[in-house]
């Protein structure tokens, strides 16, 4: 972090090979080479960065386990600055997890494995992965972040969550494949993923990043639009295309305590109101003849 | 009832698109789908028609037209007007091309089966030019690029392995109704934008005539009944006729066949395209 309170991030909007994960970790070092010379302190890489997305058998043949060697190299690239990437994780009985981990000084700071596994339209993610079973925030030398991979940010309650546990930055790593072709200049998808991470920074009043992959698999083609939005809602950077870039922003972490001073959603917040009335759904939810 | 395509007629609402960004799409693909598997390029039936004068255009805007191979490969029973339709479109992009009169191929062929009807006649005018097309493909060392819509593959109206062959295709997801727009768009002469569609196949041969029904019409029930998934009860409620949806669900469904591999009987415990399941793009 800058010594003024400003953190300088990156997303590398990148089109990884399918099923090649020693050529991603090599295009990762680069990215990462680039990304600090360019002065950034975090750098985001889409999901499933190291492998590529639509794997389908590929995925046991992608997959790192926690005690693999190769864990060390993907370490080694947060020497200089933070870095977020993708991966398949298998764990040790052999569940496969559509993974995101964020590593700092060398070391894995922390593991979210995707929750919401999107299992229709031209998806088939639970067919391949086991669903995670939490949303953790977790403390980084920029202030308290939160994890979500693509799909995850479909489900309200996810950002909801962290944001209860007070992050001041979520992160979505994504590989989104565009469609919805109308009149508009974007896709409908790129619409929608900017109106929801919008809304995630401003009703949650955090900075939220969001890094979406490029270039095509089997004929899909993953739409870009990486952006950085401020925790009033306002876009600070985006890369509109659908080509390789590094899009890079400098943050004013202090954005954010003034932000919930001038609206103070947080503080207002009603978490046993809202424990309690979930619980009495669910409750009632149980109780329905069939 | 052959209907062609009037620039100035209004289109169907939901099927009008942004064509700038329909056609950035596409050339990515092209170039992504085309480099990543080591080719640099490809080569294309070109009739002289809408779908094949688009697709020749996006491929040279994506490969450079030094990069593409137009076949032009015309029979005795072919529209002349087809030629020279085909001709002006690799003038105008200035790609490679090659001519081929496939007549001699086809009448030593046929001399054996002097009573084949029409339609057998023109499948085997379709598979003769998908076996060029891949013979050039090995020569030139260029991927076969499809020229199929979306319209025609869901009505099955094209050959299995014949025209239906190819190793990638940009317009395999625009109904006709799209691909004049963007074929329009991008330059395609207005001649071929707006003359009746014909497979060729046989002198004075018409799509709509042949199918019954006007492209405009049948995209737009194909378009609710396909991409909105909407009941045969609420077509009705849209006010198509009964006969005419019950037509066209029947060919969507008799015609899946053509949109598969073989059917492979099962036999392990990992059978191709059952259990084993590798993306296209493995490795790339």
């Amino acid at each position: 972090m800058n010594p003024e309170g400003r953190l300088t991030v990156g997303l590398a909007q990148i089109d990884p090979v399918l099923g090649d994960r020693d050529r991603n970790l090599e295009a990762h070092r680069e990215w990462v080479d680039q990304a600090a010379a360019a002065g950034a302190n975090l750098l985001v890489f889409p999901e499933l960065s190291l492998t590529g997305y639509f794997l389908k058998d590929l995925v046991p043949d992608s997959a790192i386990r926690l005690d693999d060697p190769v864990m060390k190299e993907l370490s080694a690239l947060s020497t200089d600055l933070d870095v977020v990437l993708g991966a398949v994780i298998e764990d040790p009985d052999h569940r496969y997890f559509n993974s995101s981990l964020y590593f700092s000084g060398g070391e894995l700071v922390h593991l979210h494995r995707k929750v919401y596994l999107p299992t229709y339209g031209m998806f088939d993610e639970q067919r391949y992965f086991a669903p995670g079973d939490r949303f953790r925030s977790f403390k980084t030398r920029f202030g308290r972040t939160g994890l979500l991979v693509c799909e995850d940010i479909w489900h309200l309650s996810s950002a909801y969550i962290l944001s209860l546990e007070g992050v001041d930055l979520i992160i979505c790593p994504s590989s989104s494949p565009g469609r919805g072709i109308t009149t508009d200049e974007r896709l409908g998808t790129a619409e929608s993923y900017r109106l929801i991470c919008r809304t995630y920074a401003q009703f949650l009043t955090t900075f939220f990043l969001y890094c979406n992959r490029v270039g095509f698999e089997d004929g899909a083609n993953f739409w870009g639009g990486s952006m950085v939005i401020a925790p009033n809602g306002d876009v600070i950077a985006e890369q509109q295309d659908a080509d390789e870039a590094l899009v890079v922003a400098s943050l004013d972490l202090a954005q954010v305590r003034r932000e919930r001073l001038a609206n103070p959603l947080l503080r207002d917040e009603r978490l046993e109101l809202t424990i309690n009335e979930l619980r009495r759904v669910s409750h009632e939810r149980t109780r329905k003849p069939f | 009832m052959s209907g062609p395509a009037s620039l100035s007629e209004p289109v169907f609402p939901p099927l009008v698109m942004n064509p700038e960004l329909v056609k950035g799409i596409l050339i990515g693909f092209i170039r992504n789908e085309v480099r990543k598997v080591g080719f640099e390029r490809v080569v294309l039936g070109l009739s002289g028609g809408v779908d094949s004068s688009l697709v020749a255009t996006l491929a040279a805007e994506a490969l450079g037209p030094q990069n593409v191979l137009a076949m032009i490969m015309p029979a005795k029973t072919s529209d002349p007007i087809s030629r020279s339709d085909a001709l002006q479109v690799v003038q105008q992009l200035g790609m490679h091309h090659l001519e081929i009169d496939i007549s001699p191929q086809i009448d030593a062929y046929f001399a054996r089966f002097p009573d084949a009807d029409q339609r057998r006649r023109g499948n085997k005018l379709a598979r003769e030019r998908m076996t060029i097309l891949y013979d050039q493909s090995f020569a030139w060392q260029g991927l076969v690029i499809g020229t199929s819509n979306k319209t025609e593959l869901l009505l099955g109206y094209g050959t299995i392995y014949g025209d239906l062959a190819s190793a990638i295709n940009p317009i395999g997801d625009l109904y006709k109704t799209q691909v004049w727009q963007l074929a329009d768009a991008v330059g395609v002469p207005t001649a071929i934008v707006q003359k009746a569609p014909s497979a060729d196949l046989w002198a004075g041969q018409s799509d709509e005539t042949e199918l019954g029904f006007q492209y405009r019409m049948v995209d737009q029930l194909l378009y609710y009944l396909v991409d909105r998934r909407y009941s045969v009860k609420e077509l009705k409620g849209l006010g198509f006729e009964e006969a005419f949806i019950s037509d066209i669900v029947r060919r969507v469904r008799d015609n899946q066949y053509k949109r598969r591999l073989p059917v492979i009987a099962k036999l392990s415990s990992r059978t191709i395209d059952r259990e084993f399941r590798y993306p296209r793009d493995w490795g790339h």
